[in-house]
């Protein structure tokens, strides 16, 4: 007989199962639930990129890329960055095409992190961050971000939490599940604490293409001061609705980009090529799609981020990603109560802000990447259990 | 504003002012006086739901007719696209190019309701020299709306 707790790793056995398998069990024994609770795009991926990939097919480009991606796809991605954001990446030795964000992001951080090393997390955010610090034998450190700064990290807070061991700092904006950017000043405040340190920005941006209101997105790299310290991420998923492809990059610095692409080699060898060719499609013609998905999402946005205030849930706007991040302690419920009885009483599948970090407690994840009728629904739903609850 | 309130309630016109208003950045006053003016001007026509009324069990048949006319000399295809459309049989009536001229969707309670109205009102009008007509069997897809239940949400309830 094996002793599998003597054999298994135990970085990986103490990692945790994600917040919401609790949720998942639950919705799954009932029907007709309305859902707010998926963070990927409702829209399919647009044609043109779907029949690129089928062409890529037929004309039988069914091997292997390069390591680093194709050519012609890394090529199009030091394009797209330039004319959408003026960045510039060399295609050659600075941009790794990686399967999703996600690879990434545990590329970037294994390049950078050795056991004991520091790795700066705002929280709340998307869940891989601490895991695969930890894997690396990194130790997380969190900033709980709040409410009253938009969830956004201050100068202050960083400043608190730095150390001789810090290595790196992650800065995960356009926010999921919070809805946050950091804006140009954001950034520069956040520049005077690192200046005279070797901390590494990674910066997830996979929702760079979604944000509203005036400013657009200013990738952090687009500030001089940070370029040489900075790994910037993105990826096909949310801005061409192209989740399912598992398609991403990485850019950054040459020293950092070669050490990060032998990883990439060694355990992934290169992204699905059926992928790559269409991406290529992706940043060449899809400018008219992204916009109408954007202009959708927006009107999405509006719905029902009013829609929350109404019902009496606060709701700060959300300035990108498709989430909206309301506010549900006036209910005097935690997130996680709040979100199993909305889900047995009314059928509405919402996420805790618990599952994103303990900052998120207060908060739940409602996110908008469905129908306006379906949202709608949802809304009238929520309203109902809360004005329930307030009569109980 | 306008096109913009035109584009959602052609998506959807039970949309509410306050909702349309929301989604447009503007407020119900103005969601509800632009409404009326496109109204007025002609702009909107009406408001109709999409019925599958295959799935209710009080199937109607429909067809579509190809019409063949000789135009009028002053009057072109008016007068006899008018003279169509003055049947409560007939659904639409669309003026085409191609091979034959007015494209006509009628509708009956049954196949030999409309083969009559072909035969005995459309074929008998003066300026028509022929007629064709296709039934239709079946409605995927109508005014945008899915008929059929193909579309559903395979992504599942909670993803993070």
């Amino acid at each position: 007989m094996i002793d599998y707790g003597k054999v298994l790793n135990p970085t990986v056995t103490e990692i945790k199962p994600s917040g919401i398998r609790k949720f998942f069990d639950i919705a799954e024994t009932m029907e007709d639930v309305i859902s707010l609770g998926v963070g990927e795009p409702d829209f399919q991926t647009p044609w043109k990129i779907r029949k690129a990939g089928i062409n890529s097919l037929e004309r039988g480009k069914t091997k292997y890329s390069a390591n680093k991606g194709l050519g012609l796809l890394r090529l199009e991605i030091s394009r797209y960055l330039e004319r959408k954001y003026s960045l510039s990446y060399n295609p050659d030795t600075e941009i790794l095409v990686t399967v999703g964000g996600s690879e990434a992001i545990d590329g970037a951080i294994r390049a950078i992190v050795t056991p004991g090393d520091e790795v700066i997390i705002p929280q709340p955010s998307y869940v891989c961050y601490e895991p695969v610090t930890r894997l690396a034998g990194g130790i997380p450190v969190i900033i709980e971000t709040k409410a009253e700064n938009d969830f956004k990290v201050t100068k202050e807070e960083l400043k608190s939490v730095i150390t001789p061991k810090t290595k790196a700092l992650i800065l995960p904006y356009p926010c999921n599940p919070t809805g946050a950017v950091m804006e140009k000043e954001d950034l520069e405040a956040l520049y005077d604490v690192i200046k005279d340190t070797n901390i590494i920005v990674i910066s997830d941006e996979i929702y760079s293409e979604l944000t509203y209101g005036e400013t657009p997105h200013t990738p952090v790299a687009s500030l001089d001061c940070f370029y040489d310290r900075t790994i910037t991420i993105n990826g096909f998923s949310k801005a061409f609705s192209m989740t399912g492809w598992r398609l991403g990059y990485c850019c950054g610095p040459e020293e950092i980009l070669s050490q990060i692409t032998k990883i990439h080699q060694y355990n992934i060898m290169c992204a699905p090529t059926t992928s790559q060719y269409a991406a290529i499609e992706a940043l060449r013609s899809c400018d008219e799609e992204v916009e109408s998905m954007h202009a959708e999402y927006d009107r999405r946005r509006k719905l029902i981020v009013n829609g929350f205030n109404k019902i009496g849930l606060t709701c700060r706007e959300p300035k990108g990603a498709f989430y909206s991040f309301p506010c549900i302690e006036s209910t005097g419920l935690t997130s996680e109560e709040f979100c199993e009885r909305l889900l047995r009483e009314k059928k509405v599948a919402v996420v805790p802000g618990t599952a994103f970090g303990q900052g998120g407690e207060g908060f739940i994840r409602a996110s908008y990447c469905y129908s306006v009728e379906h949202i709608i629904k949802a809304l009238k739903r929520i309203e109902e259990f809360v004005t329930e609850l307030e009569t109980k | 504003m306008k096109s913009e309130i035109l584009k959602l309630l052609c998506r959807n016109a039970r949309y509410t002012n306050e909702e349309l208003a929301v989604m447009l950045d503007s407020d119900e006053k103005t969601v509800a006086a632009t409404i009326e003016e496109l109204e007025k001007e002609g702009y909107i026509r009406g408001y109709k739901a999409v019925i599958d009324w295959d799935r209710l069990g009080d199937a109607y048949v429909s067809a579509i007719v190809e019409l063949n006319v000789v135009p009028k000399a002053d009057l072109g295809f008016e007068e006899v696209a008018e003279k169509v459309m003055s049947y409560h049989e007939v659904e639409s009536v669309y003026l085409m190019s191609g091979s034959y001229d007015l494209n006509v969707v009628v509708k009956g309670k049954t196949l030999q309701d409309v083969a009559r109205f072909v035969a005995r009102e459309l074929a008998t009008i003066d300026s028509v020299t022929s007629t064709t007509t296709h039934f239709v069997m079946r409605r995927y897809k109508e005014m945008d709306v899915h008929l059929c239940d193909m579309e559903h949400d395979d992504r599942g309830q909670f993803l993070l």
